[in-house]
């Protein structure tokens, strides 16, 4: 594909999306503050409940989603903060590739990092708090899945947008949280279900929302991405 | 600021035609306010108080119209205008966008402060997590967020793309809020007005009720008609305010002596 010159839509997003993941592989700042912030934020939300009146079982799913949506900001801060020193973010555009394959990679970056983050804190959290997670294991990934999808189509867009302004970080939370109330209500009700034995299928309805959310806001985002961009 | 005394300078010695609104009167706004004063007293001292809820259901003559008017009229002209100026890139559809988003946050804050009052003699309860109550606080905090993000912009170009691209996508978020919250069970009143069967309105409430409406959407147009006029004398202040480079006369050497 390199040798060719210019690479076609995806070629050019996956190399967009390694080129990030290397940037983060090597710093791996950004994923360890995620992953402690994480922990952390497990391990206070115990505390903030009477755990003798509020079960385990009963906490676990909203700890997980907000935890979820939060360490996620963190990540997609940093998917287009890092573009800004030095300008970097003019090469990328100056490269000879579709703007919509930038946002692809930035994406496909971001997905990995949210759902590298997910890989952990939802073990940890099953660890913390007593849950039976080998029994909702499958279900549990397709929900982490299909939320991380919807929230790294928003939260790239917004990312783009937020590193471009005065406020930059403090910004995107103000953007993006009320864009991912679609995103933690269903994730964290379908979660519920589950954990508390219900059968899958009274989950459905919730996983319906989410796959049409991420279907739809993959599309918008993408088509207004290059509007963020332009000069 | 050397900035702002410079602006407020150039504010007393302009003269433009083109931005003066005419002979700084706006007719407009004050038919709407007594429109709106005309509206009040006459839900107050002349509809009829309803039997079970009492005078508490006076509010709905605010709340409803406001709810109606900032939600649907307000945010659908920002998200139209959004997409619009998306296409053709007339900032004059911007100045539209940015004017109804101001003044349908005005009017979604009137309807989520009049609905705790009426709520807490009638459920019991200043705020509950109903699905409509959170319908609403979502799209608040979107068009809040709406206008941070134009705060935070300097570039009118940007400011105008960026703004524009969240108008679009906070109107295709609103169905997605609206289903997830309504999987909870609702609390609110059923619209008893817009609805398909013939409204349940005693005929002198309903009257009063399309008078609140009326006046309420000439308010609206009235504050957004002025916003987007006060919108184009910043504009036109922001270029007069850029000083011009002194003019340079052509470069002459002294006579060497």
């Amino acid at each position: 594909m390199s040798t060719t010159g210019v690479p076609g839509m995806l070629a050019a997003a996956a190399l967009i999306a390694r080129k990030d993941l290397a940037i983060e592989f090597r710093t791996r700042s950004a994923f360890l503050a995620a992953l402690v912030f994480s922990l952390l934020a497990i391990v206070i939300f115990y505390f903030a409940w009477d755990a003798t009146a509020v079960s385990a079982a009963d906490l676990a799913p909203g700890v997980l989603w907000v935890i979820f949506t939060f360490s996620g900001l963190l990540g997609l801060h940093r998917s287009f903060g890092v573009e800004e020193a030095d300008r970097a973010i003019d090469g990328l555009l100056a490269s000879p590739v579709d703007r919509e394959a930038v946002f692809l990679g930035k994406a496909i970056a971001n997905l990995l990092f949210v759902l590298g983050v997910q890989a952990i804190a939802i073990p940890a959290v099953a660890l913390f708090y007593n849950l039976p997670l080998t029994r909702v294991l499958a279900p549990l990934v397709v929900i982490a899945v299909l939320a991380a999808i919807g929230l790294v189509a928003v939260g790239t867009l917004f990312s783009a947008m937020a590193a471009n302004t005065r406020l930059a970080e403090l910004l995107l939370p103000v953007l993006a949280l009320p864009f991912f109330v679609p995103i933690v209500l269903p994730a964290a009700q379908a979660t519920a279900r589950l954990l508390s034995g219900r059968p899958v299928t009274e989950a459905l309805s919730w996983l319906r929302i989410l796959i049409a959310f991420d279907i739809v806001f993959i599309v918008a985002c993408a088509l207004a991405y290059p509007f963020t961009l332009e000069d | 600021m050397t900035s702002s005394t410079r602006a407020e300078r150039t504010a007393t010695e302009y003269a433009g035609p083109s931005t003066r609104s005419d002979g700084g009167v706006d007719w407009l706004l004050i038919v709407a306010v007594l429109a709106l004063i005309a509206t009040v007293v006459r839900a107050v001292a002349f509809t009829p108080i309803e039997v079970a809820q009492g005078a508490a259901q006076k509010i709905f003559y605010i709340h409803a119209p406001s709810a109606f008017i900032g939600l649907y009229v307000a945010f659908g002209l920002v998200a139209v205008s959004g997409a619009l100026y998306l296409w053709l890139r007339d900032e004059r559809l911007d100045r539209i966008a940015a004017s109804s988003a101001e003044v349908g946050v005005v009017y979604t804050t009137v309807v989520l402060v009049t609905g705790p009052i009426w709520g807490k003699p009638i459920w019991g309860t200043w705020w509950t997590w109903d699905a409509r109550l959170t319908l609403t606080l979502f799209l608040w905090f979107v068009y809040v967020g709406y206008l941070i993000l134009r705060g935070a912009i300097e570039d009118p170009g940007v400011r105008a793309r960026y703004s524009s691209v969240l108008g679009v996508l906070g109107a295709l978020l609103v169905p997605f809020i609206h289903l997830s919250v309504y999987l909870f069970r609702t609390l609110h009143p059923m619209p008893i007005v817009l609805k398909p069967s013939e409204p349940s309105l005693p005929p002198e409430m309903l009257t009063t009720f399309f008078m609140a409406l009326a006046s309420f959407a000439l308010l609206y147009f009235a504050l957004v008609r002025a916003r987007y006029r006060l919108a184009g004398v910043l504009e036109s202040l922001e270029d007069d305010a850029v000083p011009e480079a002194p003019s340079v006369g052509p470069l002459r050497a002294e006579p060497v002596r």
